[in-house]
């Protein structure tokens, strides 16, 4: 598995390395049974504090997509309800792309669309998480 | 585990004649983690470390390291056989070889760990016959970082570690940290290679002019910081958006950006009460939020 973790992203590591192992999942990249690499060796791989990918695997945990073994690692656990979460995706994508081709045709320019994404997923996502 | 800070300050104070190096420092460093210890040429963080180890006495306030008092000769030594240190100026002998000095650090220690000594020699291609006056920058960096590694103590403090050395050499050295850190190490290094330091470290303290301006954990830091650019019809109404949190207010001509520390939610709903024409968020990176808090100091 790649992971790619951004720190000026303004998002905790650990979270984005959760989204990146949940979509993983999803897309079918990671399977039912797959074993993760340890929170050591993956800190080593990522350069990154081991806290982080302790914290990650714990909460993936918490929500039931990993299972964590004594002494032997992590191992994803995926449902069928994570599989049809893929389906949800690729219907918004779809959504998403008759928007961008909507606004694209109203004369915006893929910057101002990307800035306005942006700042709009920057905006609520704080109030809700309240 | 335990949740007992590794190092703890109360008032911690140092002057030298009328000049307040460090002043009244309340520094509480926790264990399972690496903290990171940034600020300027002359912040204070090496006077802080020295009184730390015992190298230099506090006019005033006192501290614990891995719960020793630092100014107790005794348990000073106590301490120390429990910390591994690498200094600023990565001071060794300069008429032993390499090999030489790694024998004669192992002989002081008994926690020292001969296979992993032997392994970075390899790693940092060190040449183990070459006297150490004759190494270079680098090379010694590499040497004293050997020194520390090599050990397996509780509490690691590096001042500096990253001086001298190439981006594969820095590289090599955050590697090392996490793993020392996987091996429930806990680490103290202070450093200007923010870029470094925003990947590795949990938690940040920084200092400036001898007071500690921020100490928090890098998670709350990438979320609670944020610039808010906004743009009006009319002129910015600046005073509307002094509320706590906010750091800084720029305006020029119709634009206003604002810097905040926290409360962002709450200056882009006023912005928007305000009928701001455009409200732009963006994250903050660690290198702003030191230059920002240094500047506003």
């Amino acid at each position: 598995m790649f992971f790619k973790l951004n720190p000026t992203t303004g998002q905790p590591l650990y979270l984005q390395l959760m989204q990146q192992i949940r979509h993983a999942a999803e897309t079918g990249a990671l399977r039912d049974g797959d074993q993760l690499p340890g929170i050591r060796t993956l800190a080593e791989e990522l350069v990154v504090s081991p806290n982080t990918v302790a914290k990650a695997y714990s909460e993936l945990e918490h929500d039931g997509l990993l299972e964590l073994r004594q002494g032997s690692g992590a191992f994803v656990t995926v449902k069928r309800r994570t599989r049809s979460l893929t389906d949800h995706v690729q219907v918004a994508r779809r959504r998403l792309r008759d928007l961008i081709e909507q606004l694209r045709e109203e004369g915006l320019l893929d910057e101002e669309i990307k800035r306005a994404f942006e700042a709009e997923l920057l905006y609520p996502a704080e109030i809700v998480s309240k | 585990m335990t949740n007992t800070p590794v190092i703890l300050t109360c008032e911690l104070t140092k002057s030298y004649g009328s000049l307040a190096a460090v002043q009244e420092l309340n520094l509480s460093v926790g264990p399972h983690r690496i903290t990171a210890f940034l600020g300027q040429n002359g912040a204070g963080k090496s006077t802080t470390i020295k009184m730390l180890l015992g190298m230099v006495r506090p006019s005033c306030g006192e501290g614990t390291v891995l719960g020793k008092r630092i100014t107790n000769a005794q348990e000073n030594r106590d301490m120390r056989r429990k910390v591994a240190y690498v200094a600023e100026n990565k001071p060794l002998y300069g008429y032993m070889t390499v090999e030489q000095t790694i024998r004669f650090a192992s002989s002081f220690y008994s926690d020292w760990r001969t296979d992993v000594a032997r392994r970075l020699l390899n790693e940092y291609k060190l040449p183990p016959q070459r006297k150490v006056k004759a190494l270079s920058k680098g090379m010694r960096t590499k040497l004293a970082l050997l020194l520390a590694f090599a050990r397996r103590p509780e509490l690691l403090i590096l001042d500096e570690p990253s001086e001298g050395l190439d981006p594969v050499g820095i590289e090599h050295l955050l590697q090392m940290l996490v793993a020392q850190a996987s091996e429930g190490v806990a680490i103290f290094f202070s450093s200007h290679q923010i870029a470094e330091v925003e990947r590795v470290a949990d938690h940040v303290c920084i200092l400036d002019n001898g007071h500690l301006l921020v100490d928090a954990s890098l998670d709350q830091l990438r979320q609670s910081y944020r610039r808010i650019d906004l743009v009006f019809a009319s002129a910015p109404p600046e005073r509307e958006f002094r509320i706590i949190g906010v750091e800084k207010i720029q305006t020029k001509g119709h634009q206003m950006s604002v810097f905040a520390s926290k409360n962002a939610e709450a200056v882009i709903q006023r912005a928007r009460d305000l009928d701001a024409v455009s409200v732009e968020v963006a994250p903050v990176g660690l290198r702003d939020i030191f230059l920002e808090t240094v500047k506003e100091n």
